[in-house]
């Protein structure tokens, strides 16, 4: 298929951007997203053009490095799909796609699609882990976790860290990512210790990182490619209002 | 036919740090005989890990925790998204909690045997004692294992072992069980014992006085080469499947770390070891970036098969029963569909080249869940395989649930790597390698869900343990900007970025990459003979030799810049193709996943050579024609016999 693309190019994160157009011939439908985008570059090499970067490493949709905002849609247009894992049988020939990165304040862009995520780095720092140092730990079966309880922490610890959420948020909020933290680690017994000293430093450390403020629009949730709930955020708001009452 | 004009015999090499006695042991007499550091000193004691998958960030949290001071590196934008994340099937450890006859001598007895005979006894076992102090400590961060209704730990069986010791989280447990390191070591970060580099590339290994002692790094964003020095550097820089191009590892995986240290000195083990797993979704097209994984564990539940006559081009729903051949089953009746991957590999490679396989290109053979669904239910299917089922239509665009899979055996582990003592050092004193870099502990074959077990086991446990012995003699001399070793390292960095950038090339970094991988493939992937491996090296060469005079590399020096990454990392490729193509010649043996097809038996199965092959094949850096130090190999406990599956 033949496809027009129109992407974002910002040589570095000085300079200012713009929207580029560009035609791609010959397009299979098999070939993955990033994968059209690898033919794209090879033709710009060909032309001496400088490729566009992105970033993208496991492109099995775990790694959470791929982060494109396709047709103003965090990973594009299929529910509960990284953009590695979107195939191009999604489109038609004809189609024109707009390529974009992240957007939002506590992601400045780097180069052209490459954003900086450091930030979530730094909520998880400022409290998003179970202090246990190596060595330490009793027999693996010395505390029982009740199934319900393991799933439900699985499924919040599911999240790739990919940024989608704070893409997605029209206040650029990274509530959902930090809140999957807190439940996952909240949902275990292994984690009660820290659970208020948790939330308090998580929330400090995201503000302070530019991210703005929840107001449940719930864009977040919906453009998981983890389809992590909005429950974990309900989670987090009472965890914090218990640890905020405790430490006042 | 002699192999040696393509390299040279050198001096034996031996591990003088395993300890002699009862193999169970062995680990306790090295931690007693190994000097510790004074904890007041540790603060003095600089560490540099290059890495932040499970073998890196594993050892980067543990030697903060114990108070040494830590950079650690990686050039992923977070440490989180390094490779080690995409492991999906599970970690081995020998708890016996299903009663069901597990131990840690049976755990040790299956990775010896499973890597047919190429292993170190002493480490092996080592690696089954430490198991089971994996799982305490996962759990204890907050990994959140599959359980079962009573609340305790969940347990499957797992590529060819014939007990339940695979703990997992869902499909995705390399990502949690590394989540619970990266949170580990970010923890470490807040507390101000490890500064972390992300975003940062290693290219050079800084050897100063016979000891290494730093690292030249470009910082992926603004381009800028720098070095860091150190009182010991340890490499966790992962596997080199990638030399392949299609693979099942991440796009960014690479050689560069370990074959940096190898042009410096460290020896390179066992290069042509290459793990081929069986159940991979097959290539679709020219334009494939990679292969993906279907996990090991759907061969618990599938059944693989291919139509019983070649050419039958019919739907697989309309081939009757009667007309299908399950060969795994037919082979192996003892272990069917879960043999090991070596195996279960080369057979599907069998059938394909009678032209029985299917898909395009009659690469591919099925893997069918349909009796699993008429057994256990859609739902406990579902339950069970969801992710991975709902992944292959993605990628597909064909339902798993009412049309078998197809699947094709992708290059996946790499055995191979840099030479380690039993303290995990290098032949360069104050080098040491962690995790997948190594040659490791799974001989000529791993199997699964061991190299999640080897990588944290490594870095949580060993390494940190070693590593005090060592520096306990630091701190070491100052080495500053000037020194000769440390200019010298710069320089050639900057020589090779100059080159690149500066090169009137007219063909791209991947094209020449492909073809490296499509003669890799070839000539050293699931077959090998004599007559392959001498044209590959010939070819590579040539190959070599167009890239340095072809390759175009667009952008400058001091800004990020993805195409000037991959030509370093492909120019080390093509080194190191070359070196596996040898290491694969010189081996005129089959083993695990080294097959010679010289060297099989009458029914075609992987034919050792004890009597002369029951060694490291350790390689030293020579330019063109490298020198062989062989480890010489000893089996007290675990005799060796040619493996049967059937
Ligand atoms: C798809 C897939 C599924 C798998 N499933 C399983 C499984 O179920 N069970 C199992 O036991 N094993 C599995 N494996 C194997 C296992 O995941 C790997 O062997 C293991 O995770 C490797 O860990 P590592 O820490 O050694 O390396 P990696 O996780 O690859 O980490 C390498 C690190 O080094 C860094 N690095 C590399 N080069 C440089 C450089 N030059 N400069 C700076 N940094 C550098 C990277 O940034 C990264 O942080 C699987 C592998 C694949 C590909
Ligand atoms: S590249 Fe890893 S999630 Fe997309």
């Amino acid at each position: 298929m033949k496809l027009r693309l129109r992407i974002w190019r910002q040589s570095d994160a000085e300079s200012k951007g713009k929207m580029v157009s560009y035609v791609i011939d010959g397009v299979s439908e098999d070939a993955s997203f990033l994968e059209m985008l690898d033919v794209l570059n090879e033709e710009l090499i060909a032309d001496g053009e400088d490729p566009v970067a992105f970033d993208h490493d496991c492109r099995e949709g775990i790694c959470g490095a791929c982060s494109l905002v396709i047709d103003g849609q965090p990973h594009g247009p299929q529910a509960a799909t990284t953009t590695c894992q979107l195939h191009m049988r999604q489109y038609s020939d004809g189609d024109t796609i707009d390529i974009e990165p992240w957007r939002a304040g506590a992601f400045p862009v780097v180069k052209d699609l490459v954003v900086d995520r450091s930030a979530f780095d730094r909520i998880i720092q400022a409290g998003g882990y179970i202090s246990a140092p190596t060595g330490t730990a009793p027999d693996a079966h010395a505390v029982p976790v009740p199934k319900a309880d393991a799933d439900a922490a699985f499924s919040a610890a599911a999240c790739i860290g990919c940024g989608a959420c704070v893409a997605a948020c029209p206040n650029g909020s990274g509530m959902l990512f930090m809140a999957a933290k807190v439940a996952h680690l909240g949902l275990m017994p292994q984690g009660q210790p820290e659970r208020h000293t948790r939330v308090l430093g998580m929330v400090a450390a995201h503000d302070e990182a530019g991210f703005g403020g929840c107001t449940n629009t719930g864009e977040c949730s919906a453009a998981c490619p983890k389809e992590i709930g909005l429950d974990v955020i309900g989670r987090l708001n009472k965890d914090f209002r218990k640890a905020a009452a405790r430490a006042a | 036919m002699s192999t040696a004009e393509y390299y040279t015999g050198g001096e034996p090499i031996a591990d003088t740090k395993a300890p002699a006695g009862p193999i169970n042991e062995r680990w306790q007499t090295r931690r007693f005989t190994g000097r510790l550091v004074n904890p007041a000193n540790r603060r003095k004691l600089r560490v540099i890990v290059v890495g932040t998958g499970l073998a890196g960030a594993s050892a980067a949290a543990t030697l903060g925790e114990l108070g040494y001071r830590v950079a650690n590196y990686c050039f992923q934008d977070s440490p989180r998204r390094a490779h080690s994340i995409a492991a999906q099937g599970g970690i081995n450890a020998a708890k016996n909690y299903r009663n069901d006859g597990d131990s840690v001598h049976r755990l040790f007895y299956d990775t010896v045997k499973g890597g047919d005979f190429r292993s170190r006894e002493s480490n092996v076992h080592r690696l089954a004692e430490i198991s089971t102090e994996i799982i305490d400590q996962c759990v204890a961060q907050g990994v959140p294992f599959a359980r079962e209704y009573g609340g305790l730990l969940d347990n499957r069986s797992f590529g060819g072992a014939q007990v339940s010791r695979t703990f997992y989280a869902r499909g995705q447990t390399g990502q949690q069980l590394l989540l619970g390191a990266y949170q580990a070591l970010e923890r470490q970060v807040a507390a101000g014992t490890v500064e972390l580099h992300t975003r940062h590339e290693m290219l050079e290994l800084i050897v100063t006085g016979g000891r290494a002692r730093g690292i030249v790094v470009r910082d992926l964003v603004t381009g800028e080469v720098a070095t860091e020095i150190a009182d010991a550097v340890v490499l966790a820089t992962g596997g080199y499947g990638n030399v392949f191009f299609l693979s099942t590892n991440a796009k960014g995986c690479n050689v560069t770390a370990s074959w940096r240290a190898h042009r410096q000195g460290a020896y390179f083990a066992n290069p042509c070891y290459t793990q081929i797993h069986p159940t991979c979704i097959p290539q679709s097209g020219d334009h494939q970036s990679k292969l993906t994984l279907m996990s090991e564990s759907l061969r618990n539940d599938g059944r693989v098969w291919v139509p019983a006559e070649r050419g039958d081009d019919r739907e697989p729903g309309d081939i009757p029963e009667s007309e299908r051949d399950y060969y795994l089953e037919r082979r192996y009746p003892a272990f069917g569909n879960l043999v090991p991957r070596d195996i279960a590999s080369r057979a599907a490679k069998a059938v394909c080249d009678e032209g029985r396989g299917v898909g395009p290109g009659g690469l591919g053979v099925y893997l069918d869940f349909a009796d699993a669904i008429d057994r256990l239910g859609k739902d406990a299917v579902e339950a069970k395989y969801g992710n991975l089922f709902q992944m292959y239509e993605r990628i597909t665009g064909e339902n798993p649930y009412e049309r078998p899979m197809r699947i094709y055996p992708a290059v996946h582990y790499t055995m191979g790597g840099l030479w380690v003592d039993y303290d995990l050092q290098s032949n360069i004193p104050g080098l040491f390698v962690t995790g997948e870099a190594n040659f490791s502990d799974h001989g000529a074959n791993r199997l699964g869900a061991s190299a999640l077990m080897q990588g944290l086991s490594d870095g949580y446990f060993v390494l940190p343990n070693t590593i005090s012995d060592y520096l306990a003699d630091g701190p070491f001399e100052a080495v500053d900007e000037d020194h000769e070793s440390v200019a010298a390292a710069l320089g050639a960095v900057n020589e090779r970025i100059e080159f690149f950038l500066n090169n009137d090339g007219d063909r791209t970094v991947d094209s020449f990459h492909r073809e490296l991988g499509r003669i890799m493939w070839e000539y050293c992937g699931m077959e090998r003979t004599d007559e392959g491996l001498r044209k590959a090296i010939g070819l590579i060469r040539d190959l070599k030799a167009e890239f340095y005079k072809r390759v175009k590399v667009t952008g400058k020096a001091a800004e990020l810049n993805q195409q000037l990454e991959k030509a370093g990392r492909v120019a080390d490729f093509f080194e190191l193709g070359e070196l596996m193509c040898i290491d694969a010649l010189h081996r005129t043996e089959s083993c695990g996943g080294h097959f010679r097809a010289e060297s099989q038996t009458e029914d075609g199965e992987a034919k050792r050579d004890d009597e002369h092959f029951s060694y490291v094949a350790a390689w030293e850096f020579a330019g063109s024609e490298p020198v062989l130090h062989k480890e010489h190999l000893e089996f007290e406990y675990v005799k060796p016999t040619q493996r049967s599956y059937k």
